[in-house]
């Protein structure tokens, strides 16, 4: 892949490789993500993509390549190191601290994750919460929550770590249309606070909205890279999602 | 972060039950501390048990209930205590009441291998782990020939004798130390909940791979609390035998009355609330006192208490009273309070610093 050269990337994969067993589902993979950029990730079910974000954040070992965070080699590091210095991420199956409340699930992510004293997180915390859509669960056990509420803790929890490089796994499937376009919205503005995005999402315009380049993943590779309609296009691309009914 | 939203966020840590719990439980405490007034040797000697229990079933709930560290091994470091102790006084002439410390650091040490050995296993391998760990003590206390082997051995009474002068003045002495122990340990529990820690602890037990991805060290975390919980189970068992005594392996070792007592306490009261091994030590001794003449009976009673609230209300005793009517002793809530709202016509609070990404230079991986 290739970012321009005026901004360094934040974020740089080279030959990332992992297989599970017979299953290639990372086989080589180079990308470089610059700082400030709005990146979407495509690619069809069992792709790999989910398989990615782990491999970046710590929580997947690869079986050879190297993961660059700010210029530094972090592939060896914990993933809660990787976190406090600046990645975050969104669990495509949402993962909640199920017997805290959803404040307390923002408030262990942004003190330990930004390494706040847990006073000091409160107020960005609840302010997070309130755009989040999630104020009035705010004390509600994390464990009882809807699916939909499970997904905006999932972003809110990501964003309490105050990131510069936020990873967010298919957080727009299942909204309605309105919902939607609010995330969009507030993934928008995000972004504009200088966040890095990292965008895996099977619903096109929402990405498409907000991502500056997609690239597509397939059977472990990375196979088209461009905008969003341009992409799509790409006869490669169109063959992998023949017959899979992409919302564009 | 510099433009805060119009109002700061209220966090209020109590509740209005726990505005009345909290200050009868003190109230409680301070009639338990003048106890030698209005109690017997007897009654001292079986408060002094309640004691160790309560202490004994906090800690495992640390564990359990707060870490995930489901223990069946806690007579690993209760046993360790008590033979650090023993070993002082009768080896190094040691005042038995400064082997209580020494039984904490010792037993906080030996939790690192402990720890070591074990943290590799998972759910049930891991409580079957510990069990083993305190299996090994125990085989190996039994060597120690020194303090009479398997057959184990008294403290001379020239030691007791230097304890405090006098029998009534050591029992007073030992009970205000019981009482005194496990109100420390409660304490200990109680800072380390109120502390962000704590949060860290409940993450971990709920969603490890979460925990880890929001920046949280589950491993360090986990040692640490399980070094702390196996000094204060230590610190316990030291205190347990100097009441007693007496030593012997399998006394000291026992997984009946260190762990599986401790596990039927826990699980009556509530796992994973603070109160809810006090109200299961209380319950628990009550079962006792009145039952204990029933013999063999009063064991098939327990093990009926435990099956039916283990199926009728597995959140336990408390979990039930807290539930259902909101009942809370000790102020270890978060509760994020609605905001004032705003006067007039003034405008929604500017969220957007709230979003904003790190800022660069202030921040870096400092720990
Ligand atoms: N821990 C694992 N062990 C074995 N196989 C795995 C594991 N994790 C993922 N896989 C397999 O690897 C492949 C890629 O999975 P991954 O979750 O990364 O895909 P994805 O692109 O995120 O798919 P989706 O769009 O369905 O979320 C799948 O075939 C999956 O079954
Ligand atoms: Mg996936």
């Amino acid at each position: 892949m290739n970012p321009s050269a005026d901004a360094a990337p934040i974020l740089a994969l080279r030959g990332l490789r992992k297989r599970f067993g017979a299953v290639v589902v990372a086989d080589g993979i180079d990308l470089a993500v610059r700082a400030g950029e709005a990146l979407g990730v495509l690619g069809p079910n069992g792709a790999g993509k989910t398989t990615l974000f782990g491999m970046v954040t710590g929580t997947v070992r690869p079986d050879a390549g190297t993961v660059m965070f700010e210029g530094r080699d972090v592939t060896a590091l914990s993933p809660a190191r990787r976190c406090r210095q600046g990645m975050a991420r969104s669990f495509q199956v949402p993962q909640p601290f199920a017997g805290l409340t959803v404040f307390e699930n923002l408030v262990a992510a942004a003190s330990f994750g930004a390494g706040e004293g847990e006073r000091a997180t409160y107020d960005r915390c609840a302010a997070i919460l309130e755009r989040c859509g999630l104020m009035a669960r705010a004390n509600e056990r994390a464990g009882g929550l809807r699916l939909l509420d499970r997904k905006r803790l999932e972003l809110a929890r990501a964003l309490a770590t105050r990131p510069k490089l936020l990873l967010l796994d298919e957080v727009a499937g299942g909204l309605t249309e309105s919902e939607c376009a609010v995330l969009v919205d507030l993934v928008r503005e995000v972004r504009a606070g200088g966040v890095t995005v990292v965008w895996i999402e099977h619903v096109l315009h929402a990405l498409a909205a907000v991502a500056d380049r997609v690239v597509v993943l397939h059977g472990g590779r990375l196979i088209a890279e461009g905008r969003a309609d341009e992409v799509v296009r790409v006869p490669a691309v169109a063959e992998v999602y023949m017959g899979i009914p992409v919302d564009a | 972060m510099s433009a805060a939203p119009a109002a700061p966020a209220q966090v209020s840590h109590g509740t209005r039950a726990s505005r009345i719990g909290l200050p009868l439980f003190l109230l409680l405490l301070v009639a338990l501390a003048a106890a030698p007034w209005w109690t017997d040797r007897q009654g001292m000697r079986l408060l002094g048990e309640v004691y160790a229990y309560a202490a004994l079933a906090s800690l495992w709930n640390l564990l359990a209930g707060y870490s995930g560290l489901v223990t069946v091994g806690q007579q690993a470091f209760v046993g360790l205590g008590a033979y650090v102790l023993f070993s002082a006084a009768l080896l190094f002439g040691v005042n038995p009441l400064w082997g209580i410390p020494a039984a904490g650091l010792l037993g906080a040490l030996a939790a690192v291998p402990v720890a070591a050995l074990t943290f590799r296993l998972r759910g049930a391998y891991f409580a079957i782990g510990t069990w083993v760990v305190a299996e090994v003590f125990r085989l190996l206390a039994a060597q120690f020939t020194a303090l009479g082997g398997g057959s184990g051995t008294s403290l001379p009474a020239s030691v007791v004798a230097s304890i405090a002068s006098g029998r009534a003045a050591r029992e007073q002495l030992l009970y205000w130390l019981a009482l005194g122990l496990a109100v420390l340990i409660l304490a200990a529990i109680l800072l380390l909940l109120r502390s962000r820690h704590g949060l860290a602890l409940a993450a971990i037990r709920d969603n490890e791979v979460a925990a880890r991805s929001c920046g949280i060290e589950v491993d360090r975390t986990r040692l640490a609390v399980f070094v702390v919980a196996s000094g204060g189970a230590a610190m316990v068992g030291a205190l347990i035998f100097l009441q007693k005594l007496r030593i012997s392996p399998d006394a000291a070792f026992s997984v009946n009355d260190w762990t599986a007592l401790v596990i039927f306490i826990a699980v009556i009261g509530g796992i994973g609330r603070v109160e809810g091994p006090l109200i299961g030590t209380a319950l628990f001794f009550l079962l006792r006192e009145t039952l204990s003449q029933l013999g063999s009976l009063y064991l098939m009673v327990l093990g009926a208490v435990a099956i039916a609230v283990m199926l009728l209300a597995p959140r336990g005793l408390w979990g039930v009273l807290a539930d259902r009517l909101g009942w809370q002793v000790f102020p270890l809530a978060r509760r994020l309070e609605p905001r004032a709202p705003p006067l007039g016509t003034a405008p929604p609070p500017t969220t957007r610093h709230a979003l904003a990404g790190a800022d660069h230079e202030n921040r870096g991986d400092t720990r």
